[in-house]
């Protein structure tokens, strides 16, 4: 199939960036979205332009690392899909495709469709982690978890930290991001120690990262290519409400 | 001239003696300590953030030393152990069926076909029984049963249920373990991370590993890293082959830099082929998706009995159908080890028995599996991996057999290292998927999570103090002799690589070179293929460095810059993997040489003169071999059945 693709333009962070249009002949319908990239930039370079640069790797929908704007929505028209589990099947011949980074101030561009996620690090640094030094660990036997308590934990703790639900949100808020975390370790007992301190250094940093704050407006599950659930969101507030009462 | 010659026998692996139970004790007991007021005066570089770097470098950060942590993506938490699906074995015979450390340990030798270092392995699956507990101690969540205990599953060549996993996703919950654990190092202050870097140059002072030379990928900054020891968590080379289940930008420039210092790489012809991937859907496909191997628990592989049957899945009756697996390894069936599982399936489809476009393809067929455990059963078990299969292919497995093919998954090779994981180069540790040293020649499934947070957790932070207890070493000026030397290396080659100018993309190599590695130095091997294969990678490196067009300038984000020197080293890489494969006249687990076969087409090792590990040196002509005789004291050696 043919197709048209706007695509933003900038050079580097100082830059103002501007949408470029392209043309694309000859797209099969089993190409991912990125190796529809690939093949436009392997035109590019030899036609002496500058290839469009973004980020990817795995390739198989779990690194987080693909990060692209398609047709306005974070990864695509594909629900629970990242950008790079994403087929052209999925869109039709003559179709004209924009192509954008994740906006958000948290998320600075680099380069093209490229962001700087680091502020997500940030986060877990402040206290998205058990504290569990290596050698210390008692018989794994030892702690039986309620397999839907192992279920519910999991089901957050599959975040790929990819950033969609920050470029979804209206308010570009990091709070799914987060509050999967919470949940996941939250409803662990080896998370319970370190429970509520957790809960309020994250957030504490995420408002410190310049995410905005939440207002319930659930862009960011529907944007989830993991399906993150918005409750995680309600389990994270209740557990601030519990920590700012604990002081 | 001759492709090679030979060198010294490597002698001294650094193991202790006496019995194969106690070494490890031993090794650590023996070990040098450093007090811990002293570990903030050394410094550690690590380069790699997946299982095993991740896990070194929080360890190292916990235990107080000062570490420098390298990663080419933007965030640690992105290294490709995240893809790791099926599951992470450790000896702990939570099901009664007989597991034991001595039962990991053979089944381990034996898997990787008598070709892996006996003392290695045995602590190897001494220590799997502590990773499960600190992994679950981090809060990583298992699969569990109803009473809340840790779930396990079978997987390929062993008979015991000794898998643990978290859906299909164990790699990315056990890596977000060893991020976490590893961020938390950051916030104390005693890790340094450096996101979106790549090292480039390994620094050589005194014939000791000092430092490395990275690039930071953002700026194009060209910056010097020192240090009291290096430690290489870099991974796999299987992107070699261009089209490979690793992530993109997978590569091999931090070993092959070493190797290019002195550091010998081993057995570089070692690569598993995975049986369980998605097909190859066209001329454009940029990678290879894995289906983890543990669906072969429930899945029943098969083809047509008869040639060019272009029926639907579900209109071949049953005694149409060949369960080959089943049919040629009855004891073992579809969970035979990987090596075999490819190797059939490449057998079948050039009997053109093949199914799916090209006839490149084998089913793996859902059906029984549903009507015996229900669709919810198999949803709850596989779910994440049968829609990652709709995504990709369109097709339902639960409405239509899955397709299937091999695709290059792991390296077993990797740079030579001794028991303490040490390289030939005295400062320069290897762990991971990027040493050579656990899995002989074929790994098992679910060991590849275990060798790599083994070493990182455990191995590696207590046998590097013996190392760093002889220092701190002396500081290394900017200015320093090696540090000018092995910037101007780095300096000079990205110049080469813009200046070129030429008329072919940097990915137009990479394709080509993979195409002849998969065709000659892929599932099967022969002397004549190999030949022509190290003729035609000698000729693409002279195109590649005459030809090779590179976009924009060093200063700045230049993905093309980064490929194009990943490509150059897989180019010389290459050459070796031949070399490697033309001169081990035998066939043992993923090296497959068609002139070493059984009467009946399986691999046969030539024990009495290959029983060794290929440690190479590098020349920059022909590369020198240094032989690693291999004995087996606790496991004796036998052809490898699974029938």
């Amino acid at each position: 199939m043919k197709l048209t693709l706007k695509i933003w333009r900038q050079r580097n962070a100082a830059d103002k960036g501007r949408m470029a249009s392209y043309e694309l002949d000859d797209v099969s319908p089993d190409m991912s979205f990125l190796e529809m990239l690939d093949v436009l930039n392997e035109r590019l370079i030899i036609e002496g332009d500058d290839p469009v640069a973004f980020d990817h790797d795995c390739r198989e929908g779990i690194c987080g690392m693909c990060s692209l704007v398609i047709d306005g929505t974070a990864h695509g028209p594909q629900r629970a899909t990242t950008t790079c589990q994403l087929h052209m099947r999925h869109f039709k011949d003559g179709d004209v495709i924009t192509i954008e980074p994740w906006r958000a101030s948290a998320f600075p561009v680099i380069k093209d469709l490229v962001v700087d996620r680091s502020a997500f690090d940030r986060i877990i640094q402040a206290g998205g982690y058990v504290s569990a030094p290596t050698g210390s660990a008692p018989e794994a036997a030892s702690i039986p978890i309620p397999q839907a308590d192992a279920h519910d934990a999991f089901d957050a703790a599959t975040c790929i930290g990819c950033g969609a639900c920050v470029a979804a949100c209206p308010n570009a808020s990091a709070m799914l991001f987060t509050a999967a975390k919470i949940t996941h370790l939250g409803l662990m007992p080896q998370g319970q120690p370190e429970r509520y301190g957790r809960v309020t250094a994250m957030v504490d940093q995420m408002d410190a990262e310049g995410f905005g704050g939440c207002t319930n407006t659930g862009e960011c599950t529907s944007v989830c290519p993991k399906g993150i659930p918005l409750e995680t969101i309600s389990r994270l507030n209740a557990d601030l409400l519990k920590a700012t009462a604990k002081g | 001239m001759s492709l090679f010659s030979e060198g010294e026998p490597i002698r001294d692996t650094r193991a202790p003696d006496g019995s194969i139970k106690g070494r490890w004790d031993q090794r650590r007991f023996g070990g040098k300590l450093v007090n811990p007021a002293n570990r903030r005066k050394l410094s550690v570089i690590v380069v790699g953030t997946g299982l095993a770097g991740g896990a070194a470098a929080a360890t190292l950060g916990e235990l107080g030393y000062h570490v420098k942590s390298f990663c080419y993506q933007d965030s640690p938490r992105r290294a490709h152990s995240i893809a790791a699906q099926g599951g992470i074995n450790a000896a702990k015979n939570y099901r009664n069926d007989g597991d034991s450390i001595q039962r990991l340990f053979y089944d381990t030798v034996k898997g990787g076909d008598y070709r892996s270092r006996e003392s290695n392995v045995y602590r190897l699956a001494q220590v799997s029984v502590e990773i499960i507990d600190q992994c679950v101690a981090q809060g990583v969540p298992f699969a569990r049963e109803y009473g809340g205990l840790l779930d396990t599953r079978s997987f390929g060549g062993v008979q015991v249920s000794r898998t643990f996993y978290a859906r299909g996703q164990t790699g990315q919950q056990l890596l977000l373990g060893a991020y976490q654990a590893l961020e938390r190092q950051v916030a104390a202050g005693t890790v340094e991370m450096f996101t979106r870097h790549e090292m480039l140059e390994l620094i050589i002072v005194d014939g000791v590993a000092r430092g490395i030379i990275a690039r930071d990928m953002v700026t194009g900054e060209i910056e010097t890293h020192t240090a009291d020891a290096v430690v290489l968590a870099s991974g796999g080379y299987g992107n070699v082959f261009f089209l490979s289940t690793n992530a993109k930008g997978c590569n091999v420039t931090a070993t092959w830099r070493a190797h290019r210092k002195g550091a010998l790489f081993a057995n570089p012809c070692y690569t598993q082929i995975h049986p369980t991937c998605i097909p190859q859907s066209g001329e454009h496909q940029s990678k290879l998706t894995l289906m983890s191997e543990s669906l072969r628990n429930d899945g029943r592989v098969w083809v047509p009995v008869e040639k060019g049957d272009t029926r639907k899945p579900a209109d071949i009756p049953e005694d149409e159908r060949d369960y080959y697996l089943e049919r040629i390894y009855p004891s073992f069936g579809n969970l035979v080890p990987r090596d075999i599982a490819s190797r059939a399936a490449k057998n079948v489809c050039d009997e053109g028995r093949g199914v799916g476009p090209g006839g490149l393809g084998v089913y793996l067929d859902f059906q029984d599996a549903i009507a015996r455990l229900g669709r919810d059963a198999v949803a709850g078990k596989y779910g994440n991996l049968f829609e990652m299969y709709e995504r990709i292919t369109g097709d339902d497995p639960f409405e239509v057999p899955m397709r299937i093919y091999p695709a290059v998954h792991y390296t077993m090779g990797g740079l030579w290292v001794d028991y303490d994981l040490q390289s030939t180069i005295p400062g320069l540790f290897v762990i991971g998927e990027a040493n050579f040293s656990d899995h002989g020649a074929n790994r098992l499934g679910a060991s590849a999570l275990m060798q790599g947070l083994a070493d990182g957790y455990f191995v590696l932070p207590n046998t590097i103090s013996d190392y760093l207890a002889k220092g701190p070493y002396e500081k290394i000026d900017d200015d320093h002799e090696a540090v000018v030397e092995a910037r101007a290396s780095v300096t000079d080659r990205i110049e080469k690589l813009l200046s070129i100018d030429g008329d072919r993309t940097p990915d137009s190599f990479h394709r080509e070179l993979g195409a002849v590695m998969w065709e000659y130095c892929g599932m099967e091997r022969t002397e004549e293929g190999l030949r022509k294969a190290i003729d035609r990678i000698r000729e693409l490196r002279a195109e590649f460095w005459s030809s090779v067009k590179v976009p924009g300038e060093n200063e700045e984000l230049n993905q093309n810059l980064e490929k194009a020197g990943r490509i150059a080293d897989f180019l010389e890489l290459a050459e070796l993997m031949c070399i490697d494969a033309l001169h081990r006249e035998e066939s043992c687990g993923g090296h497959f040489r068609a002139e070493s076969q059984t009467p009946d087409g399986e691999a046969l090792r030539d024990d009495e003169n290959f029983a060794y590990a290929a440690a190479w040196e590098y020349t920059g002509e022909a590369p020198v071999l240094h032989k690693e005789n291999l004995e087996y004291e606790y496991v004796k050696m036998t052809q490898r059945s699974y029938k």
